[in-house]
């Protein structure tokens, strides 16, 4: 084993922040796209109308149970053959947006079904609208009960992230195995280790003071 | 003089006239093979105040929710104010009506839940004004204005900021009626409303609904085992049985000289 050299750091830092910034980058938008299209696939699997609720619910039972490594690929390789391609990281945000999105689908459902039935039946008598319902009564009920869930998932992205490298979208990890592999070093990984560490647990604990908060 | 009347600006609630307002006509309901409904007809003249009683299980939640259009009846057919209420006349014939009918007829009746199913993210306020604004149209303004008068009807003014959550069961169902009261229906459904309550808050509810029955004159549908508030607000007094009437009259002659077997059995064991 090589000994630890402090200018090995020194050299990678550079890389370094440019990987911090497409992690960050495909945290931040990969979170609204899961977090907005998961609403969007939870409030179309409750749909009345049959084919609008069937092929939602099969392609987010499709997405959820494929890896999310094959949709990335598929996404970067076979889409544009006949539509449109984009660049490695926002082919990665949008992969991992849509995969994590059939999961905070999941967790909306839960959360949709855990109003209790009195508040439907009160928006009926007072004859509200369907979509104020929605608004006004259904969703912030259900999404301050999912919250916590939701940024649980936050967290699962920033594990699953790195994979987006295999398509060329160099975030923390990618930077650091390609600096490690020219230079035949490990510096690198360890710094972005550590750096895993220090974006997640953090993230944990507000998690944590949130649940808290939301929770009672 | 209630705040309930003083106000009426615009039209619904056409004065009380004793005509028919609600009219049940064969209705008949089953859950799978229990048949809670079977082939009910009663009607109820609008202004009056009629009280349900019957044993548990003989169907009287039911009825309230196919008024309230929670459930839809299996057969028969149910009128409020010479309307259909599911149904709809197309080419003289009648078929299941769509939301649109039903929204405008279910206008007319409000409900009162025995678990009050106030609205947790909205304070009292907006409880009472959110479908004032988004069903009837009203400006912020006016549906505040008519909350407001609601709000001191009930007896809440100093509450009017809170969260259901910041509020006892008692204050809570003060709120619900006057939600159910600020879109102005010219029937109000009670079902159980203090069932819930504990012990030393129904008094304050009762006499809130007592004022409202005696000040108003809104048609009322009341269910309760509150046998002295039922004598007190009713005209009308509904015996249920096995999912039919077996037995009508006034509270005075129901309570005190009932003729069916059922109904003396029925009473002597609640009062
Ligand atoms: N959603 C439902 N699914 C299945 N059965 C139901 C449902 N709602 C009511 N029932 C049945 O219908 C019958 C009548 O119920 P309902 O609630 O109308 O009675 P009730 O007269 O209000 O009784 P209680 O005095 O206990 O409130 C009961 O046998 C009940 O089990
Ligand atoms: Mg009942």
């Amino acid at each position: 084993m090589n000994k630890w050299d402090w200018s090995n750091v020194d050299d990678f830092m550079p890389r370094f922040w440019d990987g911090v910034l497409v992690t960050l980058q495909a945290l931040a938008i990969g979170s609204l796209i899961a977090f907005s299209l998961g609403l969007v696939w939870a409030i179309a699997q409750r749909s009345t109308l049959i084919w609008i609720r069937w092929p939602v619910i099969a392609v987010t039972e499709f997405i959820r149970n494929t890896p999310l490594l094959v949709q990335l690929f598929f996404l970067f390789y076979v889409v544009p053959e006949w539509g449109p391609s984009m660049s490695p990281l926002a082919t990665g945000i949008v992969g991992l947006g849509l995969h994590y999105s059939t999961y905070t689908a999941e967790v909306y459902r839960a959360g949709i079904e855990g109003v209790p039935a009195g508040q439907w039946e009160a928006a009926t008598a007072l004859s509200l609208p369907k979509t104020r319902t929605w608004t006004a009564v259904i969703l912030p009920q259900a999404i301050r009960r999912v919250i916590p869930a939701l940024g649980n998932y936050v967290i699962s992205m920033l594990k699953d992230s790195p994979m987006i490298a295999v398509i060329g979208a160099f975030e923390m990890l990618g930077e650091a195995q390609a600096y490690s592999n020219e230079t035949f070093t490990t510096e690198a990984l360890t710094v972005v280790g550590v750096a895993f560490i220090v974006i997640a647990y953090p993230a944990s604990l507000l998690l944590r003071a949130l649940e808290r908060r939301l929770v009672r | 003089m209630s705040a309930e009347n003083s106000t009426s600006k615009e039209t619904p609630n056409p004065a009380a006239d004793g005509s028919e307002l609600i009219r049940f006509d064969g209705v008949m309901k089953r859950f799978g093979s229990n048949v809670v409904l079977d082939h009910l007809d009663f009607t109820v003249s609008s202004g009056k105040h009629v009280t349900l009683i019957g044993p548990s299980g003989s169907g009287k939640t039911t009825i309230l929710r196919l008024l309230m259009t929670l459930l839809k009846p299996d057969e028969g057919t149910i009128k409020v104010g010479g309307e259909y209420l599911t149904h709809e006349e197309r080419n003289g014939k009648l078929v299941p009506a769509g939301e649109t009918h039903i929204r405008e007829v279910r206008k007319n009746i409000g409900m009162v839940f025995q678990q009050f199913n106030l609205f947790p993210n909205m304070g009292v306020l907006r409880n009472i004004t959110e479908a004032p604004v988004h069903v009837l149209g009203l400006s912020k303004d006016e549906a505040e204005e008519r909350a407001r008068e609601l709000v001191e009807l009930v007896g809440l003014t100093e509450h009017l900021d809170k969260y259901p959550s910041q509020l006892s069961g008692g204050q809570q169902q003060r709120v619900a009626i006057a939600r159910a009261l600020a879109m102005r229906p010219q029937v109000l459904l009670l079902d159980e409303v203090t069932s819930a309550l504990d012990p030393e808050l129904v008094a304050g509810v009762l006499d809130v609904l007592r004022d409202i029955a005696h000040t108003t004159d809104i048609t009322m549908l009341v269910v309760t085992h509150e046998m002295n508030f039922a004598r007190d607000i009713s005209d009308d007094v509904l015996m249920f049985d096995a999912g039919r009437v077996i037995e009508s009259g006034s509270p005075e002659k129901m309570f005190s000289d009932p003729e069916h077997e059922r109904t003396r059995e029925f009473l002597s064991a609640v009062l």
